[in-house]
């Protein structure tokens, strides 16, 4: 044999054995706890043929606790770059077959690597975790390789889409890249997230739960709001993804891949969703539905903080970001959770250029003694920080109720959304009529020989004056009043019409919003 | 179609809305206002000293007991100036957070 072909051999080899990962014995366990292994991930997540995998000859350099005599293929991660969805990214996926997945320095360099290409290059980081944790014989060496990863998430934070993927275990310190990424997602029975697990709770508090109960996917997306979108399985978890990728942009200078304009779809009849009666609920996705393209609105966090409603859309074949009052749960009210989870949404649509469509119907905030000590205030202010600070085009349409510190949260005109509209059945007030009649006309109604049917009077009497659009639109508060079926031609022109905006705020460092 | 059966209603300012409850609203605890006289445990941990018995005195910022807890010992003091009514704990024992450790009179 050619010296070449034996150097063409011992590249075949050492591929193949670090390709295999932690071998057929872990695989096999990692297929029985129904998981896929990271390169099948990679290549199910992945456009086909697309993956381009670096640093798989990496290796570690712990020499302590006989480490030196231990081989751990590619350090236990695989990083490397392609497409998906046709945007390009960058991708790593740790591999629980070698070694658990655990984090060492080689690992977190590994990571940081594919990071430091992604910022470069102005392309989406993806991670996919499944990790038992810090390489405990790696010791500070393994903490620091953490700290390397937040402070490239940070750095990276606005300025390309961060996706975090929870396919397994992600305890301790590891969590906290996903919490400073964008969007994460998570599965069913597979995803364990955690800053302290079950066996520690129990030794030190003496209570009792199970991973699943503690930091599980539905505790995330339910509870916790921690993660951001609930799969039954991988293979559903990897269609979420590629879907997401579609409204994104590449980084914070491109715009999202424009899509080929549609209609609505006829089912969602926009003057048939809405009772008349403002204490009676409906879904306002189905409002979303009868004015964006082909009816197809994306949501994100829909198990958590359901009185609000985001996700994207687009308009005009142009991706837009939709935040909503939720009528359907706890009336549409503003609260502690509603207001993080609007927020931060928020600020990503305006980190990376995304026009923000407002639909307004909530009563205000939500009364009570647990809201206002969580903190409601602070929480609250969050939704102001982030709308007034936004500079893209900001839409705002309201439907039916807009009452007092809601009206104003919700992108008003003061808050500098570029346009305002107001159904015929808009109620723009300072509060609700009932509440104003029993203030205003307190000594009134107390007076009256019969003060049920003053109080009647009285607030019938407010509600003819107030209850409605006029009053704000003769201040210039709203720009117009228009018909429901008229919603999708005004959002389309506004969205058009908004495209070259440009618009500044005072110079600074930084803001310092209500976190 | 919205399913009319589980639809709740919520008071905001003078008007009830017909609506759903979150997981979390339904679950929301009451408010109960705290009583000065009881002195709660604000951390699960196990009980190493008592110092106090009933009917003694006891000043402001006075040691009650110990109570180990994440690997610290915690010093519980008196919120206020009194007699004690009662110790609910016993040296050696685990007490989850919420317990009624000591009750002033």
């Amino acid at each position: 044999m050619s010296s070449s072909t034996l150097k063409h051999l011992e590249f075949v080899k050492r591929s193949a054995r670090a390709l295999k990962g932690g071998g057929d014995k872990a695989i096999e366990k990692q297929i029985a706890m129904g998981k896929l292994t990271a390169r099948d991930r990679i290549n199910a997540l992945m456009d086909a043929h697309s993956f381009h995998e670096y640093d798989l000859f990496v290796e570690h350099r712990c020499r302590d606790f006989d480490m030196d005599k231990k081989v751990l293929p590619g350090d236990g991660v695989i990083t490397g770059t392609g497409t998906l969805s046709g945007q390009g990214v960058c991708i790593y996926a740790q591999d629980f077959t070698v070694a658990g997945g655990s984090l060492g320095l080689m690992h977190a360099r590994k990571i940081t690597k594919i990071m430091d290409h992604a910022i470069k290059m102005g392309l989406p980081i993806i991670g996919i975790n499944d990790s038992g944790g810090a390489r405990i014989q790696e010791g500070v060496d393994s903490l620091a390789g953490y700290g390397e990863i937040f402070y490239r998430n940070t750095s990276a934070s606005g300025v390309v889409p961060q996706i975090s993927v929870i396919l397994g275990p992600c305890a301790g310190g590891a969590v906290y890249s996903p919490a400073l990424t964008d969007f994460v997602f998570v599965v069913d029975q597979i995803s364990k997230m955690f800053i302290t697990g079950p066996e520690v709770i129990k030794t030190v508090l003496g209570e009792e739960i199970s991973m699943e109960d503690l930091g599980g996917a539905r505790v995330h997306t339910e509870i916790s709001g921690n993660a951001h979108f609930f799969a039954r399985n991988e293979v559903e978890c990897f269609h979420q993804i590629k879907k997401l990728m579609t409204f994104l942009p590449g980084n914070n200078t491109k715009r999202p891949i424009p899509h080929a304009p549609a209609p609505p779809k006829p089912k969602f009849n926009i003057e048939q969703i809405i009772p008349a009666e403002p204490s009676k609920p409906y879904d306002v996705r189905d409002i979303i539905k009868a004015v964006c393209d082909n009816s197809d609105f994306f949501e994100i966090q829909e198990r958590w903080a359901a009185n609000i409603v985001i996700g994207f859309a687009r308009l005009n074949g142009e991706t837009i970001g939709v935040v909503g009052n939720q009528p359907l749960v706890l009336a549409g009210v503003l609260d502690v959770d509603s207001s993080d989870k609007a927020a931060r949404f928020i600020r990503f649509c305006n980190a990376f250029s995304i026009p923000l469509v407002t639909f307004v119907d909530l009563p205000g905030y939500l009364p009570g003694v647990d809201q206002e000590h969580a903190g409601v205030i602070r929480h609250g202010a969050k939704i102001l920080y982030a709308y007034s600070e936004a500079t893209v085009p900001k839409i705002t349409v309201i439907l039916r109720k807009a009452y007092g510190g809601g009206y104003i949260a919700m992108c008003s005109r003061h808050l500098r959304a570029d346009f305002v509209f107001a159904w015929p059945t808009a109620e723009i007030a300072v509060m609700g009529p009932e509440g104003a009649a029993n203030i205003i006309f307190r000594n009134e109604i107390a007076n009256a020989p019969d003060p049920a049917a003053m109080r009647k009077q009285k607030v019938a009497e407010y509600t003819q004056k107030f209850a409605n659009p006029y009053v704000a639109a003769a201040a210039g508060h709203v720009d117009a009043v228009i018909l429901p079926t008229d919603t999708r031609k005004f959002l389309l022109h506004a969205i058009q019409i908004s495209k070259q905006k440009t618009e500044s705020r005072p110079r600074k460092k930084h803001g310092i919003p209500p976190f | 179609m919205i399913d009319t059966t589980q639809i709740q209603k919520l008071q905001i300012e003078d008007r009830e809305y017909e609506t759903f409850f979150t997981k979390k609203f339904a679950g929301r605890r009451h408010y109960h206002p705290p009583d000065p006289r009881k002195i709660l445990c604000v951390i699960p941990g196990v009980i190493l000293k008592i110092h106090v018995h009933p009917g003694k005195k006891v000043l402001r910022n006075d040691p009650l007991l110990v109570l180990e807890a994440m690997k610290m010992e915690n010093i519980i003091l008196s919120p206020a100036d009194g007699r004690i009514k009662a110790v609910n704990v016993e040296i050696g024992k685990m007490v989850p957070k919420g317990t009624v450790l000591v009750e002033l009179e």
